[in-house]
């Protein structure tokens, strides 16, 4: 099919810059490994309450510097709702849900996954400025929806 | 075969008002659901008598993202089927009020268990919040209705090939066809998940339901609801506009095959919708990334093609220079300025859409409120200003009426407070989104969180431009009321475009049927059944109904 040769030019350049585009994000997360969290990991969201690590949710430190936060979400609040880590550790966070869908996002962060009852969700963050962060819920999940938060302070160590 | 003096038949434009009624309905009350959000959201207004925020929020979205979407476009679409191939028969234009009535009793149920408080589930409806059975069964009419009526188009379409033979059939009948085979294709994926999980599971049948495979239907049918949409106004533009400004189009294959880019690659990209979930391997989410991006090409050719009709346009009236076309294009006639601002609108809205499907910068946006920004920019402002530039000509078309210039003007200025309040409700959108504040939330302050008191400036920005666009909404329904029952008696011309003496002559591969839904088909394959048999292998104990509302 015949095409102008300005269109030619213009879609040469146009899926060009696509395939470019791509190609970063590709690189970014297969080389990088900067994948957007989609962690496989079951649970029966019944008995969230009775399996480790949501059984004592808190932060929990697993290493020289590394930590596991580990939260349960239930509408409309999150478990624990205050946390303290110390800058510059890094943190596992687990969040697993005992009700409906939930979105676990700290604001100011990249910190941001859907929570779904069956799954346990998980990103790790390193945590390098002080100061506080608010954890919200940003997926619809009843009339306190709004209502649901929680806080983080990054701490001196 | 595009004779001028071609008329919309009465009965067909009769059928074709009914849809157009119904939108503009939904458009009066679900932009009056609009305005409550953005003032409850400043934080400076509290609803009365005890209405929930979540109500509200719900009516908006289904009344504007599903009814005035879906009765507008399938309106528009049979009086373009019978402008173009013909007065529809009797038969056909019988299945399309079969299709009309079911839509329209589907809405009502449904709006009626939204407002009595049972069905506070969004207009996505995600499980395990669950609604009352009757919600989604009213939905399912709905779809049933737009599927009769999908049937009904084919069938006309059927009918015109068979009376000529090895003829390219007539672009807006073409267009509409590829519309509704994606509608079709797509809703298949929603039908499924209401018809086998959320029914049985909200008349208590079954226990539990799956919440990952019923969200993975939804977002097959969800991505490409947002082309269903975007398409009608991609016919106007490709079809009618060249017309409208008195041009040529610049070419019939090209626009056929952006249809067809369409119709194969805005299926198999729920996953973008899914970027942040568990239960998905990141691979096949980056799979359905690449294939996401592929619409980019035919939205490409589109602006291309647009751009060079009006610049051929210009320059065939004598205008010179780099840009000196674009004066000659005609700015007070409001069935051009009205979607020619919506395709400037489109330009960052595409934008905005190429980072909410970029596998890693979606987390940084995700469920915030720059999404709603989004979308109010591709749906609320590039298609429905689209709609309302031919709602301008098609409703005094069908009513034997015709717009007069005072109408002309208060149409002009309707655009222009549409741009207005757009502009500061979605700027402050996106620009709040970028700092955290999430989407579909009643005011809050988080308890008094610094990162949340940031926000409230943005949400006071965007109650101004909400308020802006509901005065917008108002002139709009004054200019459609005018149309359909006041204006002066008489003949106005619905406006179709003749390809340029240029272009070459189109080829009838566009219409090979099989060929195109087969690749659509294989391509859904390949995006879908692997992570879909994990998610079921691997599925985790279902989840029972909660309602929280």
């Amino acid at each position: 099919m015949h095409m102008h040769k300005y269109e030619k030019i213009w879609l040469f350049f146009g899926i060009g810059s696509l395939f470019v585009f791509l190609a970063v994000l590709g690189v970014g997360a297969f080389a990088q490994g900067t994948q957007p969290p989609s962690c496989l990991t079951t649970i029966d969201p019944e008995k969230v309450d009775q399996t480790p690590p949501f059984d004592k949710p808190g932060l929990v430190k697993t290493g020289d510097n590394e930590y596991q936060l580990n939260i349960v979400a239930s509408a409309f609040a999150y478990t624990p709702n205050q946390v303290e880590i110390p800058k510059g550790a890094k943190v596992t966070i687990n969040v697993a849900t005992k009700d409906v869908i939930h979105g676990f996002e700290m604001a100011g962060t990249n910190v941001n996954m859907m929570v779904e009852p069956g799954y346990v969700s998980s990103y790790t963050q390193t945590f390098d400025k002080v100061g506080e962060y608010v954890i919200l819920c940003n997926e619809y999940c009843g009339a306190g929806h709004h209502l649901m938060t929680a806080k983080v302070k990054v701490v001196e160590q | 075969m595009m004779n001028e003096t071609w008329k919309v038949d009465a009965r067909d434009g009769k059928l074709a008002m009914a849809h157009i009624y119904v939108a503009f309905v939904a458009l009066a009350l679900g932009g009056l659901a609009g305005l409550l959000q953005v003032l409850v959201r400043s934080g400076k207004f509290e609803l009365p008598a005890g209405i929930s925020y979540y109500t509200i929020l719900t009516t908006h979205g289904v009344l504007l993202g599903l009814v005035l979407t879906t009765f507008f476009i399938i309106g528009f679409q049979f009086a373009a089927v019978s402008r173009t191939a013909g007065t529809l028969s009797d038969r056909v234009r019988f299945w399309g009020w079969v299709g009309f009535w079911l839509m329209t009793i589907g809405t009502a149920i449904t709006a009626f268990y939204i407002l009595i408080g049972e069905a506070s589930v969004l207009y996505t409806f995600y499980a395990p919040l669950q609604a009352h059975a009757g919600f989604y069964i009213g939905l399912t009419l709905v779809v049933v209705g737009s599927w009769v009526s999908g049937f009904a188009m084919f069938a006309h379409y059927a009918k015109w090939k068979k009376a000529h033979p090895g003829q390219v059939s007539p672009l807006l009948t073409f267009m509409s066809v590829v519309n509704m085979v994606l509608w079709l294709v797509c809703s298949l994926g929603v039908a499924a998940t209401v018809l086998f999980q959320l029914i049985p599971w909200s008349l208590g049948y079954v226990d539990r339901i799956n919440v990952l495979v019923s969200r993975t239907l939804f977002w097959y049918f969800g991505h490409p609801l947002v082309y269903f949409w975007l398409l009608p106004a991609y016919m106007i533009w490709y079809a009618i506009i060249p017309k409208i400004i008195g041009g040529k189009m610049f070419s019939d294959s090209l626009a056929r095959m952006s249809f067809i880019l369409f119709l194969i690659f805005s299926i198999p990209v729920g996953f973008h919708h899914q970027l942040v979930e568990p239960g998905i391997d990141p691979a096949w989410k980056y799979l359905q990334v690449v294939l996401t991006f592929m619409v980019v090409i035919p939205s490409l050719m589109t602006a291309f093609s647009m751009f060079a009709t009006f610049e051929m346009y210009g320059r065939s009236k004598g205008a010179t220079g780099l840009f000196g076309w674009l004066r000659k294009l005609p700015w007070g006639d409001a069935r051009f300025f009205a979607p020619f601002i919506g395709m400037l609108f489109f330009i960052p809205a595409g934008a905005g859409g190429l980072v909410n499907a970029s596998h890693q910068l979606n987390q940084v946006v995700h469920n915030t409120i720059w999404v709603t920004g989004h979308f109010h920019l591709t749906l609320a402002t590039t298609v429905v200003l689209t709609f309302f530039g031919a709602a301008y000509w098609l409703i005094p078309h069908l009513t034997g009426r015709v717009m007069t210039k005072a109408m002309n003007r208060l149409a002009i200025i309707q655009t222009i407070v549409w741009s207005i309040g757009m502009i500061f409700m979605s700027s402050a959108m996106h620009f709040a989104g970028l700092l955290g504040a999430p989407r579909r939330s009643a005011f809050s302050t988080y308890g008094d969180a610094p990162q949340a008191l940031e926000w409230i400036p943005y949400q006071i920005a965007q109650a101004v431009g909400g308020t802006i666009l509901f005065i917008g909404i108002i002139l709009v329904l004054i200019i459609v009321t005018n149309l359909a029952f006041f204006a002066p008696k008489g003949e106005t011309e619905f406006p179709v475009a003749e390809v340029a003496e240029q272009a070459e002559r189109t080829p009838l591969v566009f219409e090979n049927w099989k060929l195109w839904i087969g690749i659509a088909v294989v391509l859904i394959l390949i995006a879908y059944t692997v992570p879909f048999i994990d998610m079921i292998q691997n599925a985790p104990p279902g989840s029972k109904g909660f309602k929280l509302w």
